[in-house]
């Protein structure tokens, strides 16, 4: 395949950053999405050009360090994956394929394609725990048996990998799905009871500090997320919240 | 210098409990006068760092992702095993012991072993306390599943995401202490050297890889949890950023450097596809516990298959050789890692791979789903002998079990598992060498210690399934809060360690002159063109079967390879500045020496032991006729690397392994 690429570069946080254009070709259709890149960064290099800067590590879907806007959607047209595992087998020869980096207000762009994620860090320095020290005197794991639907309803909200595609995704840049998650995570578990209250106040407090913007139910994070967040995560979390501020 | 493992007298059962009670221990009020480096968040940095916060330690963590979630530990996903035998079926301390050390081909330490088996119970209360959501069964209690090598089920899991759900247990410990201030979180920095002061670790040399600014970092102890070395082969099933730069940095520094040649190459990973490759994807081993694994018995069958003339589906059960069932009756498809890869090897090699590069083999999960559809049929009283609906039950509990690892698959190879079998074939994984460490997880340098994966020491010459989680949680959960308490606590008046001392300064300036060497040095190739040939020669050379000419010619290449890298690698792009090609440059540097000293060790070793394995080194008859065949006489010894200089100067020591608890047995799975 050959193919036309639109990327945006931006050498660093100050620079105004802008579209520039690339051509790639030879593509087999069974590469990924990140090795497409790597052809031209390596073309790149050959040239004495400095290569696009993007952000990966796991390559498979579960570290959440990948980040692309491709042709106006975050991690591309496929659903249900990250852009890692997007493969180029989804596009066809000849096709122009603009790619963005992830933008919110909280995600500010450090070089080209690469933002900066550490406000989700900080939201779960907030309350993202349970307060348990290593003591090896924690009562046996089997001593609460907890209903099979719960345990696998927090597990499915704790799939999420923080790569923050929902804000990307939303129009007001609205982290609810990425904190809802957590809060559900917790909130399903018999072990989370105890700080229930203080963790969503603090959490949603974070978050509303670092400029996130509100939910207006518009359902993009959902679609766009890769692990399946689905919106009760939200739901839930609105209920801990009216809960905790009720109490509070 | 001798090397001391420092093994604490005693019958082992009872080692780790005197142990603990006769250390010296640092009171609350001193913790705050210490200061601890941590370099790595997976599992075992992740632990660590957030223990010894809550124990009162000052704690500087670092990575080079950018958050501690997303260290490389994210991506297991099999499961982490742990003695707590929920399951009544026979497991104990002792069991897992014995597993694991036979499991390891009687090339790790006993004491080591022991104490990993003693505190795995307390691994899984730790996590399920901190909302770890391990899956369960309907009662509500833990499920587990079994792994290869074992008779018992001791692996709890969650789903196919079990590293994912640890290290987000270990990451949410972490931001406790963060939010208190007690940890000081450094992300996206990358160390480039350990500094010693009076012959003690007394601090790191950092890179920012935003800024490309070089930082100073001072503790009264380092910790490095980096993680293994496998990337030395460019293609494996580790993370991109995955490196031996700390460790090899501290390797430079005195730190020896034990068993490289010990490396995993795991038997269910998504067969390579073509040149553009940048990584291998892992299909967890929890997969054989209901996939099974076969070739076509006539090579009429192989072409046809591979012409796509003939589904695999459609194959008679007849013409399937199912060869680890065949060769291996008591384990079957779930003999250890090591086995299964050379018998996967052994049927290609025989030409019977059944992709078009001929390195392939099937990995089928038909029975089971015929299994699980009638047991669900059965249990909900419907039909068992209608054939669409046993067989859509059947992969639905097939999909609640793996059903993450069949949409990687999916993705990668678009081809549906559920409908035809899997294709797999082994590939670099896991690295059990590593830096070598005493007893108290100490490396040969005062104050420097090596947890997880980045060390050598609990695997032997072969990790079972399900134990590097349960490793590097127990070292940083567990074991080091204890052994680095006994060390620091003749720190307590030291005060912190200024950083503007000449150890500092130089230590420095070598960092700064080889960043600058990349950024001017003006060559023809792109450190990739490097990396991939070093790759080729590693996995060619000294792969999964090795031989004396083919070492000996690697460890040639490898040394010209490096010589033509100094010469001729390009970096654009400045070090004032986020720089990837930089920061690439410096870790295949690093893998360039390794490299050599990971030949040079599997050449010393003459006998085939677990992930190496000699092709002179085998059984010539009898049952096991064609096996691996250890040397006990003369290898029953840890090789810990001494550097010199040139990889090919570095001095051997070597550590006699002693078996007191464990006979020496010939490793049989048959
Ligand atoms: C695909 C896959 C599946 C696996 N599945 C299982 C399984 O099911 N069960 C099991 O028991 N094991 C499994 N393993 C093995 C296991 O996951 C690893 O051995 C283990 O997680 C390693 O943990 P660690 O903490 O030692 O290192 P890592 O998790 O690799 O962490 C390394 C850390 O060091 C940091 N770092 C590295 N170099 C530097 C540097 N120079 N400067 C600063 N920071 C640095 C990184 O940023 C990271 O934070 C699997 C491995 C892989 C690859
Ligand atoms: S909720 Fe989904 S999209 Fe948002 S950070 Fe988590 S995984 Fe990514
Ligand atoms: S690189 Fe890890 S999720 Fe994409």
């Amino acid at each position: 395949m050959n193919l036309t690429l639109k990327i945006w570069r931006q050498k660093n946080a100050s620079d105004k950053g802008s579209m520039v254009d690339y051509k790639v070709s030879d593509i087999s259709p069974d590469m990924s999405f990140l090795e497409m890149l790597d052809v031209l960064n390596e073309q790149l290099v050959n040239k004495d050009e400095e290569p696009v800067a993007f952000d990966h590590d796991c390559r498979e879907g579960i570290c959440g360090m990948c980040s692309l806007y491709i042709n106006g959607e975050a991690h591309g047209p496929d659903r249900g994956i990250t852009t890692c595992q997007l493969h180029m087998r989804m596009f066809k020869d000849g096709d122009t394929i603009t790619i963005e980096p992830f933008r919110a207000t909280a995600f500010p762009v450090i070089k080209d394609l690469i933002v900066d994620r550490t406000s989700f860090d900080r939201i779960q320095h907030a309350g993202g725990f349970i307060s348990v020290n290593t003591s090896g005197n924690t009562i046996d794991a089997n001593a609460i048996p907890i209903n099979k639907h719960d345990a696998d309803t927090a597990f499915e909200a704790a799939t999420c990998i923080g790569c923050g595609a929902c804000v990307a995704s939303c129009k007001n840049s609205s982290a609810m799905l990425f904190v809802g998650a957590k809060v559900s995570q917790f909130a399903l578990l018999p072990q989370g009871q105890v700080e229930a209250t203080d963790r969503v106040l603090n959490m949603v407090k974070q978050m509303d500090e670092e400029g996130f913007g509100n939910c207006t139910n518009t359902g993009a994070c959902e679609v766009e997320c890769p692990k399946g967040i689905s919106l009760e995560n939200i739901a839930r979390m609105n209920r801990e919240y009216l809960k905790a501020s009720l109490k509070g | 210098m001798a090397l001391d493992s420092k093994i604490p007298q005693g019958p082992i059962a009872d080692k780790w409990t005197n142990y603990k009670n006769h250390i010296d221990l640092v009171n609350p009020a001193n913790k705050r006068n210490i200061d601890v480096i941590v370099v790595g968040t997976g599992l075992a940095g992740g632990s660590a760092a957030a223990t010894l916060a809550e124990l009162g330690y000052n704690v500087k963590a670092f990575c080079f992702q950018d958050s501690p979630r997303r260290a490389h530990s994210i991506a297991a996903q099999g499961g982490i095993n742990a003695a707590k035998n929920y399951q009544g079926d026979g497991d104990s301390t002792y069991r897992l012991f014995y597993d694991t050390v036979k499991g390891g081909d009687y090339r790790s330490r006993e004491a080591n072993v022991y104490r990993l088996a003693e505190v795995s119970a307390n691994i899984i209360d730790q996590c399920v306390a901190q909302g770890v959501p391990f899956a369960r069964e309907y009662g509500g209690l833990l499920d587990n599943r079994s792994f290869g090598g074992v008779l018992v089920s001791r692996t709890f899991y969650a789903a196919g995401q079990t590293g994912q759900q640890l290290l987000l247990g270990a990451y949410s410990a972490m931001n406790r202490q963060i939010g208190r201030g007690k940890i000081k979180m450094y992300n996206r920095h990358e160390m480039l050297d350990v500094v010693k002061v009076g012959g003690k670790a007394r601090g790191i040399i950092t890179r920012n890889l935003i800024t490309g600014e070089i930082e100073r970092h001072s503790a009264h102890a380092v910790i490095l949890g980096t993680g293994g070395y496998g990337n030395v082969f460019f293609l494996s099933t580790n993370a991109m950023g995955s490196n031996v730069t700390a460790a090899w940095k501290a390797h430079k520094r005195g730190a020896y450097f034990a068993n490289p040649c010990y490396t995993q190459i795991h038997p269910t990973c998504i067969p390579v596809s073509g040149d553009h490759q940048s990584k291998l994807t892992l299909m967890s081993e929890s997969l054989r516990n209901d996939g099974r694994i076969w070739v076509p018995k006539h090579m009429k069958d192989v072409e046809a298959i591979r012409n796509r003339t003939l589904m695999p589906k459609d194959l008679a059960e007849a013409d399937r050789d199912y060869y680890l069932e065949r060769r291996y009756p008591a384990f079957g498809n779930l003999v250890p890692r090591d086995v299964a890869s050379r018998a996967a090897k052994e049927r290609c090699d025989a030409g019977f791979g059944v992709n078009a590069t001929g390195e392939a083999v099937f990995l089928d999960f038909a029975s089971a789903i015929q299994r699980y559809g009638k047991e669900t049929a059965h249990v909900k009283g419907l039909d068992e002998n209608d054939a669409a609906l046993v067989k859509t039950l059947g992969q639905e509990v097939i999909k609640n079990k793996y059903g993450n690892l069949f949409q990687m698959y999916e993705k990668i190879v678009d081809q549906d598992p559920y409908n035809t079998p899997m294709m797999i074939y082994p590939a670099v994984h896991y690295t059990m060498g590593g830096i070598w460490v005493d007893y108290n997880l100490m490396t040969t340098v005062p104050g420097l210690y090596c947890i997880g994966e980045a060390n050598f020491s609990d695997h032997g010459a072969n990790r079972l399934g399900a134990s590097a989680l349960m490793q590097g949680l127990a070292d940083g959960y567990f074991v080091l809060p204890y052994t680095i308490g006994d060390y620091l606590s003749d720190d307590i008046r030291t005060g912190t360690i200024p950083t503007d001392s000449k150890e500092f300064e130089d230590a420095e300036n070598e960092v700064r002159k080889t960043l600058n060497f990349f950024v001017t040095n003006e060559g023809k190739h792109s450190v990739d063109y490097f990396h991939k040939k070093l790759g080729k020669i590693m996995w060619n050379k000294v792969g999964m079967a090795r031989n004396v000419k083919g070492l000996t010619e690697a460890i040639s290449e490898i040394k010209e390879l490096r010589a033509e890298f100094w010469k001729d690698v390009k970096v654009p792009g400045t070090n004032e500045e986020y720089n990837e090609e930089l920061a690439k440059a410096g870790r295949v540097a690093d893998f360039l020496e390794l490299g050599e000293l990971f030949a040079k060790d599997a050449l010393d070793r003459e006998e085939s032991c677990g992930g190496h394995f000699r092709e002179d080194a085998v059984e010539l008859d009898g049952e096991q006729k064609g096996e691996a065949k250890r040397d006990d006489e003369n290898f029953a010894y840890v090789s810990a690397w001494e550097y010199k200089g040139e990889p090919s100067d570095a001095v051997l020591h070597k550590e006699q392994l002693e078996f007191k608890d464990i006979e020496l047995k010939q490793r049989s799975y048959k």
